[in-house]
């Protein structure tokens, strides 16, 4: 990165501080007021401007009066597309949604709810945020949920930071923009390692192989009187056409035992990174395989437990690993 | 209660394929911005262009993309060959419409990206200009106007695909209502100059037609067949009887056996006479024509601005009159003019080729065999004329090389270039200073806006002839022949059975009463649209009470009006329509009244929810609080909503009063 960068990187920082009045996210709902629109004009714009100009010099050489007048005309026309590219975001409020997290090197989704509290259609906008952006309409007098999926380069806490939603509607001749930061962020976990080996055996101690009672998908362990919660999948349908009762299917899981994954347990060849990534692949194949696991951590423990919420906490705190501790506001993935 | 954005693809900006409904309003603007080219472009341009457009269209309907960039450029190259293999030049308007036009419609094909696109917009805006070059009448114009309508809905089709045809109308009608104003400000504002700014490629003024320097048999019969307007003129007096409406063109001398030409002739500030008599004030509106004479009624008042006067009595233009130009002119049609003429100007109206034309000499001589006076002389010619019983005809048989004789012994059949030819000569050959003088004669008073209308097919020749102490004297010896000529102009003095053109027969004078509707608006038009140039906006400013306003000023003032407008504009834009839902604006004002008491309504909170809250804080009325929100709740959740219902809740809720 040369000086030219850092320098043209610090400058358009001082922009978005002075003139676009950015720095913290702010609190939703952000509506877009007349102040915090800016219009310019596009490459388009600019090449018409030089059209007209060559009309009009065409016109008065001439001497078309009606040359001044199609001249004139056509300014007066992108002078009002101005205020229609303007009138275009004015008045739009942008509330955060909900966020779906992702593993390193996937695409994070952020989603914003988009009111348009007029009785007409917006049509063709744009959000762009960090060199991504997604084309959207707004209907009228509703409100829409724009997602936009980011890609992910490094674990952690991912902002969406600094937005943009933009207009070039209606001629293309003028972009109307506003800068904003939702305060919306979102979680990316470690990349799973891709060849983890085998799960870790030690922990409750039991034998190899032993058949719980605890219900899994693996092996067929016999039937029981059929209950309202059982999956219809697990029903036997065999036994049930022969004439006898309605009975349910009954497997077990091949239980290795409970799981312990401690973080001090694995290899010493392995980086932090490594390490959180093996743990990670770990973690999605004992919730695969509904085993027990308890993460251990250098600074946390997450005690046995299985299901989802128990996975997205241990997930979680792979990804914050190492980070300064963050606010706990926005973990609720879904 | 989300609605899932319609989302499109993800398109990169610039490498957009045109969609069908896209590529045809480009289509549709292309066209209708070409077609009107057509009339003045060479047939093969038209040829190719309507190819081009109709590949286009097929493409476009076949749903194939970009025609392959290389065979394009060939097209482009064989057509820039093409150009100046035709006009020899790629420089000026004729050369450059027409490259213009060939590179639209390759650019059509060629719609790789929004760029390209966007670029065939703009070339459909000059094209739309260059149509003025041309012609720059009321319906060019609506023309230009509707071709501009369908770019602006191509450039709005580009950048939302999504809206239907009638609301890309809408925006573009929107737009273009909003711009209007804009025009108008500018264009009355605009600090106008007077072009050009430098000199106009050879082909600027083509296709001006008009009287020329010198006259032939068969050289004004010409014009006359063209309805085309020469001038008009606007009397702010009674217009002069229809006997004095004596236009001056070039005076004609010069003589060489078969076409009169124009003599040397002198400028000067003023005219070489004293204006006297009865004073007529006009305005006259010339149009272009290319030449410098003005066509003044005859005898012009000087000076004037911008004209110089001739020895032989015109009025002349400092330069040739390229544009549709007014003049303010006074003339005294009964000032006498030429008393002392130089001898050189009466030697040259008395020369005569050495030969040719022997009997109408002969005749001359017979006729001035006594010597008379010079105004015995003319009574004898005159005379002799009328006994000759020539016809006047717009359809003269061809005469050999003695044209004068041809004319007098043998068809005796002519138009006005043959009887002033032929008095002019009888004339000098009898030896009295004559010559002859073209011009106008005549116009029609427009019965719509009173102004008098001067058409081509008004083209006139008549003589003048130079007495002693009365100087140069009008004939028209057209009269002898044709009375009705000087009275009611061409159609009233042709013999039944001539073609005459279609507007000037007695059956179409409906037609003629439409026309003279139009021309009034037309006249209206010229003059204050087309017309408006520097001195009509001073004129204007100065009406307005801004007197001589500097062009910093007027900057100024347009500065001040487009801010207006903007301001107008960005009033419009921060207007918030007001919701349209009669019932969200009932429960709105309910719940206004509500939070007035501090008992407003939560945004989480449903209306059953919200109703026994407040039923809760407000007990006396908790009734009068359920029933509404009740009934509203009824009313939002199961539609359709009743609007007398929506009414009485209404009053409900405006005629409830909180404790």
């Amino acid at each position: 990165m040369g000086v030219g960068n850092t320098l043209s990187a610090g400058a358009s920082r001082l922009i978005d501080r002075w003139l676009f009045r950015l720095g913290a996210p702010e609190p939703a709902p952000i509506v877009l007021g007349q102040r915090r629109i800016y219009v310019l004009p596009t490459a388009a714009g600019y090449a018409f401007g030089v059209a007209l100009l060559v009309m009009l010099i065409a016109s008065i050489n001439y001497n078309l009066s009606l040359g001044y007048a199609l001249t004139f005309l056509l300014g007066g026309v992108a002078t009002a597309s101005i205020i229609h590219a303007f009138r275009n975001l004015l008045h739009l409020s942008i509330r955060s949604g909900r966020v779906e997290p992702a593993f390193c090197g996937d695409s994070a989704v952020f989603r914003l709810l988009i009111d348009n509290p007029r009785a007409a259609r917006r049509p063709a906008l744009r959000l762009r945020a960090r060199g991504e952006s997604t084309s959207f309409e707004l209907p009228p007098g509703t409100n829409a949920e724009i997602s936009l999926a980011l890609p992910t380069r490094t674990r952690g806490l991912l902002p969406l930071g600094r937005t943009v939603i933009e207009t070039t509607w209606p001629l293309g001749l003028i972009r109307a923009w506003s800068v904003l930061i939702p305060d919306i962020d979102n979680l990316v976990y470690p990349a799973p390692e891709l060849d983890p080996p085998a799960l870790p055996t030690q922990g409750a101690g039991d034998a190899l192989g032993q058949r719980s009672m605890r219900q899994g998908d693996d092996d067929f362990a016999g039937f029981r009187s059929y209950q309202p919660s059982d999956s219809p999948r697990h029903l036997a349908w065999k036994v049930f056409a022969r004439g006898g009762p309605l009975m349910s299917k009954q497997f077990s899981a091949l239980e290795g035992g409970d799981l312990e994954l401690d973080w001090f347990a694995l290899p010493d060849s392995l980086d932090d990174e490594a390490r959180l990534s093996r743990l990670t692949a770990w973690l999605l194949i004992a919730e695969r395989s509904g085993h027990r696991y308890a993460l251990k951590l250098p600074t946390l423990y997450f005690p046995l437990a299985t299901g989802p919420q128990h996975l997205r906490q241990c997930l979680r705190a792979l990804a914050l690993y190492g980070h300064a501790t963050p606010g706990t506001r926005h973990v609720q993935a879904s | 209660m989300f609605r899932q954005a319609r989302r499109k693809a993800l398109q990169h900006a610039d490498s957009a394929a045109l969609r069908r409904d896209q590529g045809a309003w480009l289509l549709g603007a292309a066209t209708l911005t070409l077609v009107p080219h057509f009339v003045t472009l060479p047939a093969w341009v038209s040829m190719l262009c309507t190819l081009l457009l109709l590949w286009r269209g097929t493409s476009l309907w076949r749903g194939q993309g970009s025609t392959n960039r290389y065979l394009i450029l060939l097209l482009a190259a064989g057509a820039g060959v093409g150009v100046r293999l035709a006009y020899g030049h790629f420089f000026g308007k004729d050369p450059g419409i027409a490259l213009l036009a060939i590179l639209l419609g390759l650019k059509l094909l060629e719609t790789r990206s929004m760029r390209d696109i966007r670029a065939a917009v703009l070339l459909c805006f000059f094209l739309q200009l260059g149509l003025f070059f041309e012609n720059q009448t009321l319906p060019v114009a609506a023309l230009a106007l509707a071709a501009c309508l369908l770019s602006i809905g191509s450039l709005l089709a580009l950048s939302d695909p999504d809206a239907g045809t009638r609301e890309r109308i809408r925006t573009s009608a929107l737009l273009l209502g909003q711009g209007l104003p804009f025009m108008l400000v500018l264009f009355v504002l605009f600090p106008r100059v007077q072009g050009p700014l430098w000199g106009l490629p050879a082909d600027a003024h083509s296709g001006m037609s008009g009287l020329s320097d010198s006259m032939k048999p068969g050289s004004i019969s010409e014009l006359s067949l063209s309805e085309a307007i020469a001038f008009r003129a606007e009397f702010t007096t009674t217009p002069p009887p229809p006997a004095l409406r004596y236009w001056r063109g070039p005076v004609l001398t010069d003589f060489d056996g078969s076409t009169w030409r124009q003599r040397i002739h002198t400028l000067g500030d003023t005219p070489a006479y004293v204006p006297t008599g009865q004073k007529l004030e006009y305005r006259l509106t010339l149009e272009p024509h290319n030449q410098r004479w003005l066509l003044a009624l005859d005898y012009p008042a000087g000076p004037l601005p911008g004209a110089r006067f001739s020895s032989d009595f015109q009025a002349l233009s400092q330069a040739p009159v390229r544009s549709r130009t007014r003049f303010d002119l006074a003339a005294y049609p009964n000032t006498t003019i030429g008393i002392d003429e130089p001898q050189r100007v009466l030697n040259a109206a008395l020369r005569l080729p050495t030969s040719g034309n022997p009997r109408s000499r002969a005749l001359a001589q017979e006729l001035a065999a006594d010597g008379p006076s010079a105004a015995a002389t003319l009574d004898r010619v005159l005379a002799h004329l009328i006994a000759a019983e020539l016809t006047y005809t717009l359809r003269p048989p061809l005469t050999g090389s003695d044209s004068v004789d041809g004319f007098l012994f043998d068809s005796r059949r002519g138009f006005c270039e043959h009887f002033s030819s032929a008095f002019v000569f009888l004339m000098r050959a009898a030896g009295v200073p004559a010559r002859v003088v073209t011009g106008y004669q005549g116009g029609e008073i427009n019965p719509v806006d009173g102004s008098l209308v001067v058409r081509q097919s008004d083209a006139h020749a008549w003589a003048e002839v130079w007495l002693p102490q009365r100087g140069w004297i009008r004939v028209d010896p057209t009269a002898l022949a044709a009375p009705g000529r000087i009275e009611s102009g061409l159609a009233g003095s042709l013999p039944v059975g001539e073609a005459l053109p279609l507007f000037m027969r007695p059956q179409f004078s409906w037609l003629r009463e439409i026309r003279h509707h139009w021309e009034a608006v037309s006249n209206s038009w010229n003059q204050w649209v087309l017309g408006y140039n520097p001195e009509r906006q001073r004129e204007l400013l100065s009406r307005l009470g801004l007197g001589d306003v500097h062009w910093s000023a007027l900057l100024g003032l347009l500065s001040l009006g487009a801010a207006l407008l903007m301001a107008a504009l960005f009033a419009w834009a921060l207007r918030n329509r007001r919701n349209t839902d009669p019932l969200d604006r009932a429960w709105a004002a309910f719940s206004a009244k509500l939070d007035a008491r501090g008992l407003g309504r939560r945004p989480a909170e449903g209306p059953l929810d919200f109703g026994r809250r407040i039923a809760a804080a407000l007990p006396v009325q908790a009734e009068a609080l359920n029933e509404i929100v009740t009934c509203y709740a009824q009313l939002r959740y199961r539609p359709p909503a009743d609007p007398a219902a929506i009414r009485e809740l209404n009053k409900r809720i405006r005629t409830l009063k909180l404790t």
